[in-house]
């Protein structure tokens, strides 16, 4: 390839490749420098408390005991819950957008779901802060507890004072909803027409189509658009931490507050009294990092799969 | 696949069909309604808090109204800016080697681990800024603020440009190269110049994304009362305002996060929309 014409050319192509070279493995070099800082900075808190700072529910600064248990258990429930909210409706769109939708119609609505990625965590927060929060509390967890009489339940028990798992996992929902549904629609379209023909040439109605052709063929794309979303979900920061009350506790009910890691750091880290505790929110920050590569390197896996699919 | 006609009547199966799609529609409806009652109330609330001030003036202290956020818009702008200035060009390049090398293992595993890195949580971003670049010096800086928003920025500089080389059509290397054109300059004047357009925009969407962000800010950029243009002094944002307005339990406060919501929210989505136009001019009509 490398036919230099003139005498400089060849003087210029090495920088420019040496130039676009280093840029390029600047990437895995933060993300080694990346791991590597947060490994040291939380190794203190790791080594002391071992094993146990994943299992403990204790978080005392002042005796310096320090267990995550209570921030992973937030994390991963409120993340579960906003899949289970987000993903019918996420779904539900997505094949609204690609198979139903007047033409007219398809590229608003994608529009205003995309819109819904553009909103700032912070702004979602707010939001929780002054109109979620007090619906919650005045109407929703009364209308559950009482009317519904899901009171007697463990999910549902306790006083509603707001900000709880629930709103937390409403508010993931939201947020989380225009990933699962991109990705669904994008898988979509990429599963071939002769797949959809052929259904409806056998009899099919629209809907056993989607069900028994299309779906099926799109699951694992699917799949990996809600693992994409859960991703999103369990690192998410601002909005988690305004509305979900921020206390160290495990309860059943989603109307107790609770913590998730993210939340923790951000609202603990400025204010760390010592050095080990610090290390112990670093330590946090490492539990959450690991958590989510291993949920996106799961979810790029199942993406690429089918896209690979499609291209073959 | 699975047999299409089991035993029951055509009519059932048509309910069946029709019910479905019809909760479809209902799901469009219920994913789009949060988006119509955030921005609506944004506006209601955000405008009446908006006035010419809130662009001029500084912070007032608790019990005195007024006042505005003049020093948190001149602090985003300067940390987009300093973000801009070291993630754009990074992202570029390494979105042109990617491109320029598609078959390569490298690319592969880089493009793998931009993906990996954009799915990062921005807190996880933020202790590393501040375990790297405040904590050896002791201060919170404009700087670390600005590095904490530029390593969000590269893996979506470097995949959106490596996208948009990727649509430069190959005759046009080919015929800069059989010119005579060295590598280098073909590269910087002919696939760089035609994807120009593509890139721009995705690097506008690119600080859009970022424009936002809260968390990699909280322990870099930190926050300022006052006013600072320095690249060592710890910063104003938008979104950190925000942030201490909305838990503060003032209403004169609660007003203010209303109203810099609202120019945080116009903020992000004029940048969107300038994107969007940066495209068309050149490809008539894009595809997101």
């Amino acid at each position: 390839m490398s036919t230099t014409p003139l005498h400089g050319a060849s003087f210029g192509d090495r920088v420019y490749r040496g130039t676009t070279a280093a840029f390029v493995l600047s990437i895995p070099a933060l993300l080694v420098l990346l791991g590597i800082e947060v490994a040291v900075a939380a190794w203190p808190a790791l080594s002391a408390f071992g094993f146990g700072f994943l299992t403990s529910s204790e978080w005392n600064a002042v005796d310096g005991r320090f267990g995550a248990a209570p921030a992973i258990y937030g994390t991963v429930v409120s993340s579960l819950l906003a899949l289970v909210i987000a993903t019918p409706l996420a779904l539900g769109v997505a094949i609204f957008l690609s198979e139903f939708a007047p033409r007219w119609l398809r590229q608003p609505v994608a529009f205003l779901v995309d819109l819904l990625a553009a909103i700032p965590s912070v702004v979602y927060g707010l939001w929780g802060i002054f109109v979620l929060v007090p619906l919650l509390r005045e109407r929703v967890m009364p209308f559950l507890a009482d009317r519904l009489r899901l009171g007697g339940t463990p999910f549902f028990s306790g006083p509603a004072y707001g900000p709880s798992m629930l709103a937390a996992g409403l508010i993931l929902a939201i947020m989380v909803l225009p990933y699962i549904s991109s990705v669904t629609r994008e898988v979509l379209l990429a599963v071939p027409r002769s797949q959809r023909e052929a259904a409806l040439a056998l009899g099919a109605t629209r809907w056993e189509m989607i069900r028994g052709a299309v779906l099926p063929y799109a699951r694992s794309g699917i799949m990996g658009g809600i693992i994409l979303g859960l991703g999103r979900a369990l690192g998410e920061t601002m909005a988690v931490t305004m509305v979900i009350g921020n206390r160290h506790d495990i309860s059943a009910s989603l109307f107790a507050p609770g913590y998730t890691m993210a939340s923790l750091i951000a609202n603990e880290f400025s204010e760390a009294t010592n050095d080990l505790h610090l290390s112990a929110l670093m330590a946090v920050g490492a539990v959450l990092l690991a958590l989510t590569l291993v949920v996106n390197m799961l979810a790029r896996w199942l993406v690429w799969r089918v896209e690979r699919r499609g291209r073959s | 696949m699975r047999d299409p006609a089991p035993r029951r009547s055509l009519r059932a199966r048509r309910v069946t069909s029709g019910a479905m799609i019809g909760l479809t529609v209902v799901a469009a409806v219920f994913a789009t309604l949060p988006l119509l009652f955030i921005l609506g109330l944004l506006l209601e609330r955000g405008a009446t808090s908006l006035n010419w001030a809130f662009f001029t003036a500084m912070p007032r202290p608790v019990g005195e109204s007024g006042g505005g956020m003049a020093n948190a818009m001149v602090g985003t702008l300067m940390l987009l800016g300093i973000a801009s200035a070291i993630g754009l060009p990074v992202g570029i390049g390494a979105g042109l080697y990617l491109a320029e090398h598609r078959g390569q293992r490298l690319a592969s595993v880089v493009r793998f681990l931009s993906d990996v890195l954009n799915g990062l949580p921005s807190i996880v971003i933020g202790i590393f800024a501040w375990q790297f670049l405040v904590r050896p010096v002791r201060h919170f800086s404009a700087l670390a603020g600005g590095i904490a928003l530029a390593v969000m920025m590269v893996p979506l500089v470097t995949r959106a440009t490596e996208e948009m080389i990727r649509t430069v059509p190959d005759a046009l290397r080919e015929a800069a190269l059989a010119l005579g054109y060295p590598r280098w300059r073909t590269s910087l004047t002919i696939v760089l110049r035609t994807a120009l357009p593509g890139i721009v925009t995705a690097a506008l969407v690119a600080v859009a994304r970022i424009a936002g962000e809260t968390a990699p800010l909280l322990f870099t950029a930190f926050g300022n009362q006052f006013w600072s243009a320095s690249l060592a002094q710890p910063i104003s944002a938008l979104p950190l305002q925000i942030f201490s307005y909305a838990i503060s339990p003032y209403d004169d406060w609660h007003a203010q996060a209303w109203a810099g919501a609202l120019v945080l929210l116009a903020l992000v989505f004029l940048i969107s929309l300038v994107a969007k136009f940066a495209t068309r001019s050149r490809f008539g009509g894009g595809h997101d």
